[in-house]
């Protein structure tokens, strides 16, 4: 070993490859700067690196995508600034005093919490029973060709103005509420105590009846898009295991979606929460606690629709506001959990995003 | 079925049972989803059509309690505040759709962007609307269609924004990489081969959103506040359709009930017209023939 290893570094290494043919010649030397450009090098170095154009339409486009964390901000300052005189006068105590009289300047919204949280949570109530039972129709059992025309025709029910659900409930549904559901619900359920009183048709059952036909697309078609988002191989297990159609949606479809089911029902509570001119018109505008359903009420929202051209006083302007502020603040919370919901769910999935 | 004992037989009759029940009930539940639907429609019609003639789109109301009046000023108005709604909302949100698409792609500015989008579409919008009359309407102490121009407008926005980014996110690559290896500056990438390929969808997001705040009748209560005569000026009040409805839904004169249900019919007619539209553009595709 000791041999070959002095006979390979004494001599040098013979050439084993041929001689590298013409084309592997050293490239020629190039032509000197100072000769005649070619036609596209001259073009070529006269456009420049138009880094000044690309920074500045970056800049811009930057600007306007600020835009929204600006209207978020503006919204929130504007609001703080101008209900001071409110949160100085009264402070948190604001939201668990049941006064509200303009003329003495005394205020306090908690008529109008619990407006707000019995129209919401009894909307959710008749709302996300139907809602999921429409998604499971739509995702699992529909046939194919009619898929089509009943999504469609269920998301035309969203895209139905506010102001035009609240005129069809004033004529059609207040109507109703007095003459038929009205006596119906007092013979059935009168026992309970929660339909007693005079029944004008307006109030808080006829304001939840018509939160909830309009919460119930946002429900439903978010639903839909969760249960799609569910891999078809979670389905096809359950199959396998020999269940019935119900027991495959159950177990395989609706336990993974869980969590972003959740999410859509809150999505439709945040929409309910900030619902104003369908539930202005039917609610009865009286700020009061009753017991009874038929009772009328006022919401968060339906208290500024109909009181802010009135507000004359700075105290009675600022309370007001004071009242756009915390619906602004709750309804901010509320869709940015269910957002984290829904997205923690379809972020792996195909489908679309809303 | 001999090597089924009866308790399994039992089982299994009461999982079919319950299948057939729970497809029952989501049927029903379909079915009385559809039903408000088609009767406010019907209704909405049968009403409405009736008092749409050609005075209701050419004269201004009449004095209260008179007959013959008309809504033409309200969809003048409307017009007029959509108009320069569009007009500040649109550019501004594709803009900030080109920038979350084009330049801040998985940087997470971009991601919050897009999460406050979201969650500034489920603001309500009265409190867009008193945002707006205490920045523009209080100083200026007086009503203006400017105000509600631009009430409409931050809420047209977030939306489009939303809705161009993941147009333009669907744009393949290959397409962008080919212009910027031919030496395209990135700004004109953006411009002329994202945008002009994704503009089906885009124009489809816009008009989504202006369907949506056509309809938006509180922004508009206390910025444009409703006007009884011709008005074209931005720094006075004006009418807007579903302010009228409104306004007429809760008065007291059959007359204005009447032009009520007719204002509503229109406004829906043209909803309707918009989201059917959107639906058959959006089915053709990003590419012509699709991607």
């Amino acid at each position: 070993m000791t041999d070959e290893q002095d006979s390979r570094s004494s001599q040098p290494v013979p050439p084993i490859l041929p001689k590298p043919p013409a084309a592997f010649a050293p490239a020629p030397v190039p032509p000197p700067v100072d000769a005649a450009p070619s036609a596209i090098r001259d073009f070529l170095s006269k456009r420049g690196s138009g880094s000044l154009a690309d920074n500045s339409f970056a800049a811009v486009m930057l600007l306007c995508a600020c835009s929204i964390f600006a209207i978020v901000l503006f919204i929130f300052g504007i609001l703080v600034i101008h209900s001071h005189l409110s949160l100085v006068a009264f402070g948190w105590k604001f939201f668990t005093r049941q006064a509200w009289d303009p003329v003495s300047g005394d205020f306090g919204a908690l008529p109008f919490i619990y407006g707000t949280l019995a129209t919401s949570l009894l909307a959710l109530c008749m709302a996300v029973p139907l809602a999921l039972g429409v998604a499971v129709f739509l995702t699992e059992l529909c046939p194919r060709p009619l898929r089509a025309p009943i999504s469609f025709l269920t998301e035309l029910l969203a895209a139905i103005p506010s102001v035009v659900y609240g005129l069809w409930a004033v004529f059609v549904l207040v109507p109703l509420m007095r003459d038929v559901i009205g006596p119906f619900l007092v013979k059935t359920l009168g026992w309970t105590g929660l339909f007693s009183g005079a029944n004008f048709g307006v109030g808080l059952l006829t304001a939840s009846m018509i939160l909830a036909i309009m919460i119930l697309p946002i429900i439903s078609s978010l639903t839909r898009d969760i249960m799609t988002a569910v891999p078809n191989s979670q389905r096809e297990a359950v199959l396998a295991l020999g269940a019935t159609r119900w027991e495959m949606i159950r177990i395989g479809v609706l336990r993974n979606s869980r969590i972003g089911i959740v999410g859509a029902i809150m999505l439709g509570l945040g929409r309910a929460l900030g619902e104003t001119m369908a539930v202005t018109m039917v609610i009865g505008n009286h700020p009061s606690i009753g017991k009874s359903l038929f009772a009328p009420a006022n919401t968060l929202a339906s208290v500024i629709a109909g009181e802010f051209s009135e507000a004359t006083s700075d105290i009675y302007y600022s309370a007001l506001i004071e009242i756009g502020l915390a619906l602004f603040l709750v309804t901010i919370v509320v869709n940015a959990i269910a957002r984290l919901m829904v997205w923690a769910v379809t972020r792996n999935a195909p489908g679309q995003v809303h | 079925m001999d090597f089924q004992s009866k308790s399994m037989r039992m089982n299994n009759a009461r999982r079919t049972a319950a299948n057939y029940f729970i497809s029952g009930l989501s049927i029903l539940a379909t079915i009385i989803v559809i039903l408000p639907l088609i009767a406010i429609l019907f209704y909405l019609i049968y009403k409405g059509a009736s008092s749409l003639n050609l005075n209701f789109f050419t004269k201004i109301p009449a004095p209260v309690g008179q007959e013959g009046g008309g809504m033409a000023n309200s969809i003048v108005g409307s017009s007029i505040i959509l108009g320069l709604a569009s007009l500040m909302g649109i550019p501004i949100g594709i803009a900030a759709g080109v920038y979350l698409a084009e330049f801040g792609r998985g940087k997470p500015f971009a991601t919050a962007v897009r999460f406050t989008a979201d969650v500034l579409n489920g603001v309500p919008s009265i409190v867009m609307g008193i945002s707006i009359y205490s920045l523009i309407v209080k100083p200026q102490n007086h009503f203006s269609a400017l105000a509600g121009g631009v009430a409409l407008a931050i809420m047209m926005v977030p939306t489009i924004t939303r809705t161009t980014e993941e147009m333009l996110a669907t744009v393949p690559h290959a397409i962008r990489e080919a212009a910027l290896g031919l030496g395209v500056p990135k700004w004109r990438t953006a411009v002329s081969v994202s945008l002009r390929t994704a503009s089906p969808g885009i124009i489809t997001g816009c008009m989504l959103a202006f369907a949506r705040v056509a309809g938006e009748t509180a922004p508009l209560l206390f910025t444009a506040f409703g006007n009884s005569f011709w008005s074209f000026s931005l720094r006075e009040p004006i009418a807007a359709l579903p302010l009228q409805i409104y306004v007429y839904a809760t008065g007291p004169y059959d007359e204005w009930h009447r032009l009520a249900w007719a204002g509503a019919l229109v406004l829906i007619v043209l909803i309707m017209v918009s989201v059917t539209l959107v639906r058959i553009f959006a089915n053709r595709g990003v590419l012509k023939g699709g991607s």
